[in-house]
This record gives structure tokens, sequence and C-alpha cells, in this order.
């Protein structure tokens, strides 16, 4: 069994592994975010060999292919906690006293936004608006939706993910 | 007999306990001994009232709602003959007031129809308007689309008739379909709840239009916050390919058409149509300058039809039922129907397609039953983050293109937040242009700048430092962002601060309005 603690470390690098991901896109008009979204699957986060080896399978120079990875927030330069929750802070979620209650889930966990869980189960993220404004607030915990959270919702949240 | 249950895998369902209702409903039938079939539909789009339940009975279907799984035993014990008795009973979907007073035709099928079941969508109507478009050609799709008046409902309203002629007359060896389904305006949900209800909706309006512009291939761009919608918009992407609806003779229609899912990376500027199209080509999302136009010079440099999704999902009811009957309905310049969606601290928060005109008053207060936790309604953020927000004084403005902007406002895509009396405004004011400055992709100056030294400036105001003298530098810096930008993002960001400062100026320090100024 992995061990919880080691989950924020990062898958190590495997190039035969990504040579793999990128030939399953070949002929992919367009392929760079595709190919990194499959390589931050394998590997949690965009490895920084990652950005040499895919700028030469696809021609492309080190410059732009680092612009692409900083440019969307979804791309990590490392590893997440072994689950992720993702808040909503947009004007539905505010208009349902949002904040205050992301503020008590952050409190819950000791974290800040962004922050992770020093036993790497968690890590808690800001997001802006995931299209259940009128369950407000409202939540992700990693593909799972979570509607109309209430001041329950630190400690069910603390149960879900073990902590 | 077979007992028949509906309950939705809306992912706003979900997030209210839908999965475990469904999951209880399947473990009381097992203990009853019951023949199920559970239907995983859609979402009504009520949902106030989810996890919203139906059930078949001898007079058609009856829904049921909130459900909580410790319902079920209830519900089924009374099963089909006398479920009407039980205490959630709702009555027939069609008769509950919300939906009894929309006019659905792009969400006829949503929440009705298993999603991924092909023949459900040919038995309510699927294909009918693919078919009509085979039997009238390319170029008078087209102009059915054009009578229809059917505007982009992404926000900026062009005309889709226009721009697929525009596509259609470009001379080049290859054309595209771009469905925008970068739906990141909070307050939205639209486009979510038909990738989930009725993704084949969508796949039969691209390929109406892939048929109508001379295009074979069309792309999906859909945010990577929606992990529901990606999944069930890839498995009838699948489905259609398999069943000959898409590929080389697509629906037997003798032209090839094909669609690939893509999924975004967390910019919310990817729903600029030319910075969406720089992420499909694999770059940063920064916008282009127009022009070219995307129907001109778009992805690849090819001329491409980029189209909210919610325009696409149109297109097949416009092609099946005729442009007149659509074209009948709305106000104006503002044809047809509109899928309001009513979120934030309101009492009945859903989906509500109606004909354009109805007032914002009527929209909020009646059709959405006011706030909440029954507060007064302060202010409403019409069109996402981008949009205005209309005090009460406003209510009477009519829900149209032109009606809106006559008012300093936009529709955007149709969302509506409602807030209630406990708002702050100016803290509203900062939030807009905080979210300008996360999200700005950087190319032009008055918004990667002018967000940033924005946000500074209000929280000066918030502190009291010198408030007239930073309020008319955040006018003039509004006139710059407005004028200046590139897209709308740096250019609409005034729209959410300068109505806050001027409906609201108690809000900022300054003096109250008299009761009725406007």
């Amino acid at each position: 069994m992995r061990q919880i603690g080691s989950e924020t470390l990062p898958v190590a690098w495997n190039e035969p592994q990504a040579a793999e991901i990128v030939r399953r896109h070949a002929g992919q008009e367009g392929a760079l975010l595709p190919i990194l979204r499959d390589l931050q699957a394998a590997f949690r986060c965009i490895p920084p060999p990652a950005v040499p080896f895919v700028a030469d399978a696809l021609n492309l120079t080190r410059a732009e292919v680092h612009g692409v990875v900083t440019f969307y927030r979804d791309f990590r330069a490392a590893p997440a906690g072994h689950r992720v929750l993702k808040l909503c802070r947009a004007e539905a979620c505010q208009a349902m006293d949002g904040e205050r209650i992301a503020r008590r889930i952050l409190d819950r966990f000791g974290l800040e936004w962004g922050g992770t869980t020093p036993d790497g189960r968690l890590t808690v993220e800001a997001t802006y608006c995931l299209g259940l404004c009128a369950c407000a607030p409202a939540a992700l915990l990693d593909e799972v939706p979570i509607g109309r959270l209430n001041d329950a919702a630190p400690d069910e949240l603390a149960v879900e993910v073990g902590t | 007999m077979t007992l028949r249950i509906f309950v939705p895998r809306d992912a706003a369902a979900r997030a209210v306990g839908a999965d475990r209702v469904a999951a209880a409903i399947v473990t009381e039938a097992r203990r009853l001994d019951l023949a199920l079939e559970l239907v995983r539909t859609g979402s009504r789009g009520l949902f106030w009232l989810e996890p919203m339940v139906e059930m078949e009975t001898g007079d058609g279907r009856l829904a049921f709602g909130p459900v909580t799984p410790a319902d079920v035993p209830s519900l089924l014990a009374l099963g089909p003959p006398a479920a009407k008795a039980h205490p959630l009973c709702l009555g027939r979907p069609d008769d509950i007031p919300f939906l009894k007073r929309q006019t659905r035709i792009t969400f006829a099928r949503c929440g009705v129809i298993d999603p991924l079941s092909l023949a459900d969508y040919r038995a309510h109507g699927g294909y009918r308007g693919l078919a009509r478009a085979l039997a009238l050609g390319p170029a008078a799709t087209i102009e059915e689309v054009v009578r229809s008046g059917l505007r982009g409902r992404g926000g900026a309203g062009f005309p889709t008739g226009i721009k697929w002629r525009t596509v259609a007359e470009t001379s080049t060896d290859r054309r595209f379909i771009v469905c925008n389904a970068d739906e990141g305006d909070s307050g939205t949900y639209a486009d979510r709840m038909l990738m989930e209800g009725d993704p084949f909706g969508v796949i039969e309006g691209m390929t109406i239009a892939g048929f109508a512009v001379g295009a074979s291939k069309g792309f999906v761009y859909i945010r990577s916050e929606y992990p529901d919608a990606i999944r069930v918009m890839r498995e009838a992407v699948d489905i259609a390919r398999a069943s000959g609806c898409l590929g080389a003779d697509a629906a037997a229609g003798g032209f090839a058409f094909d669609i690939e899912i893509r999924v975004g990376a967390g910019a919310y500027v990817c729903g600029e149509e030319t910075s969406l199209l720089e992420s499909l080509e694999g770059r940063r999302g920064q916008v282009r300058a127009k022009p070219p136009l995307p129907a001109h010079k778009g992805l690849f440099g090819h001329p491409t039809a980029i189209n909210n999704l919610l325009t696409l999902a149109c297109v097949p009811a416009i092609l099946a039922d005729g442009a007149e009957r659509y074209a009948g309905l709305g106000a104006g310049r503002s044809r047809g129907t509109m899928p309001i969606q009513l979120a934030g601290n309101v009492r009945h928060g859903g989906l509500f397609e109606t004909p354009f005109g109805l007032t914002l008053g009527e929209i909020v207060d009646d059709i959405g039953g006011g706030t909440a936790n029954g507060r007064p309604v302060r202010a409403v953020q019409v069109g996402g983050p981008l949009g205005a927000y209309f005090p009460r004084t406003l209510f009477d403005t009519p829900f149209d293109y032109e009606a809106f902007a006559a008012r300093d406002g936009l529709l955007g895509h149709g969302g509506i937040v409602v807030f209630d009396d406990r708002v702050d405004m100016a803290r509203q004011a900062r939030f807009a242009l905080d979210f300008c400055a996360l999200e700005s992709c950087g190319k032009c100056t008055p918004c990667r700048i002018g967000s940033i030294r924005g946000t500074e400036t209000m929280d000066r105001i918030l502190r009291g430092e010198r408030v007239e003298a930073n309020l008319a530098l955040i006018e003039d810096l509004c006139q710059t962002l407005r004028f200046g930008s590139l897209c709308a993002l740096g250019g609409f960001t005034p729209y959410p601060v300068m109505s806050a400062l001027r409906h609201f100026p108690e809000d900022f320090g300054r003096p109250r309005l008299a009761a009725a100024a406007d």
C-alpha cells in the first residue's frame, strides 16, 4: 500500500511512458494541451523534463511549451495532495455566504488557498464557477460535485478525506 | 410490471444527493423484489426541488421532490397507483408552475430522456432538423437560420445565419465548426445542463452547421470544471459515431462530419472566441486582434463557424419546425427563446426558457420568488462577471439584447445572480476588477495592468482614503478599459464596476440616491 505522505511526491519521470503518451496523439492537430493533460494524469504534475521532451516531439521551442504550461491554471509544477477540493469563489456562491463557509473550511484544515495539508491528504483550491450556481455555495471534491455547503461542511469534508 | 423511475444524473442534482437517492431506490426495489428500470436523465432545472424523482404511472410521469434516501421506502411502498398521495408529490412535471410557464425549445428533451439513448433522442424529435436540412440543401439551410433571427447565445448576440453565410462563402479547402462550451460565467449552467441532459442535440446542431457551411470537422471545447459534461459528451460522440450519425457519411446524408471533444485547462478567457481558437491550436489562450474574423480566418487559419453551445443547440428545432415558428417568439430584434438561469440567493433557482421580453422584475420576483433566505432583493447581476448590477429601480427592463444595452447592461449568456440586502456593492466592484486581473490573458495593457491598478484603487476606497479622488480615477480607468481593451474581458469589466457605483453610491461613501432616481 502506498503511504499517504508520499502522495505529494512527483511520479518519477519516465521517458518511454511520456513517449507513449505523445505517440497516442500522433496526427492530432493542436495536440499540445491534450498531451499535457495526459502527462499530468500520468505524472501528477508537469515534471521539468517534460518541457524539453514535448518541445522536441512537437517541433516547438521550450519557451513555447513553458509558456503554455504556465498560462493554464490546471497544469501543476508539483503534485497536489491525495484529494483536491475546489471551492467556488464566484458571484453566485458569494451571494450565498460562500466566502465565509470557504474560510471555515480552510481553517478546519489549517490551510490557505492553494495549500496542501502536511500529511498530503488534501489540497484546497479556489475556482471560479462550477456551473452549480443554483445550488450555491458549491465545490468539487476531485470530480464529485457538492452543493449547498453549510456550516456542517468543514467537519463532513474532514470525515470524507480522513484528516 | 416493471417500475420505471427517473433520477437526474445532472451534476447539480448529484451535488445535492441524486446518486444517494438512486442507490436507495435500487436497494429498496431489490428488497421488495420489484422489477425496476432506473433511468438517469438530465435535470428539468428546478434545482430547489432536486433531487427530483419521477415515477411512471398510469397517468404519465409524476414528480417528487426534494427526495432524500429516507423518503424512498414510503415512495416505493405506495407505487405507481397510489404515489399521488405521497407528501412529496409535485404532480405531473409539466403542471409544476415553474415548468408550465416556460416555452421549452432548446431544453425540450432535457430531464425527459435518457441522454445517452439515441433511440430516446429520435423518439423525441431528434434528427428531424438534420433531415429537413438535407432536404433543403446547404444554402437554404443557412437562409432558414438567417430568417429565424437566431443570435449568438454566448453574449455577443451576433446573427448566427450571417456568420454561417460568411464561412460558407469564404473560399478554402477546409472549414471548421467550433462549439464554445467554455461556460465560465458565474450564474450560468445552461451549457452544462444540455451537455449532461441532451448531448445529441448539440451533436445534431453541429452536424447541421457542418452540412450548411461545408465543414467536415467540429470541435467542442469544454471547460475542465465540468467533468460530468465531458464524460457524457465523449460517450455521446462515440455512440453517434458507432451508429453512423457522425463519420464519413454522417447520418447517411452523403457528407463527412466528425466531432472531437477538447478539454480546457482552467482559463476563463478561453471563452472568448479567438482565445479559444488559440487554445485549440495548442497555444496560450491569448486573444487575437480582429480582423481577421474567425469566419474568414479562424482555426488553423481556416474559415471557422465558432458558436456558443446554446446557439448550436437551437438549430435542430429551428430546422425541424421552421424559421417562422422560432422567429414568431420574442421581442424586438431578440427572436426566439432564451434559457434564463436563476442563481445565487434565489428561492426558485433554476433554468427558465422563455421568449425574450419578460421584465427583470417578473423573472426575479415572480419566477425566482425573491431570495432564498426571504430577505429583500437588493441587486442582481445579469450576464456573468462582466455583466452589470441592476437595482430594483431598473426591474422594469425587458429581457432582450437592446433593452439591456440601453440601460448599460448586457444579457451575456443569460445568467442572473441574485443578492440580498447584505451585499456590499463596493466589494462586488472590487471583485470584478480582481477577477479581471486574475483572468487577464495579458495581451493588452488596459486589461493586464488596468485591472490590477483598479483593484488597488478600490482597496483605497474601501479603506476610506481620498474617496472622491480615487472614485474619479476608477471612472477614468473604466473608460480606458472599455475602449482600449482587445476583448470583452477588459472591455466589459467596467459594466459591473460602473453599475455598482452608479446605482449604489452609498456603498462607496457617496450620498444615497433618492428613491425615485433612475
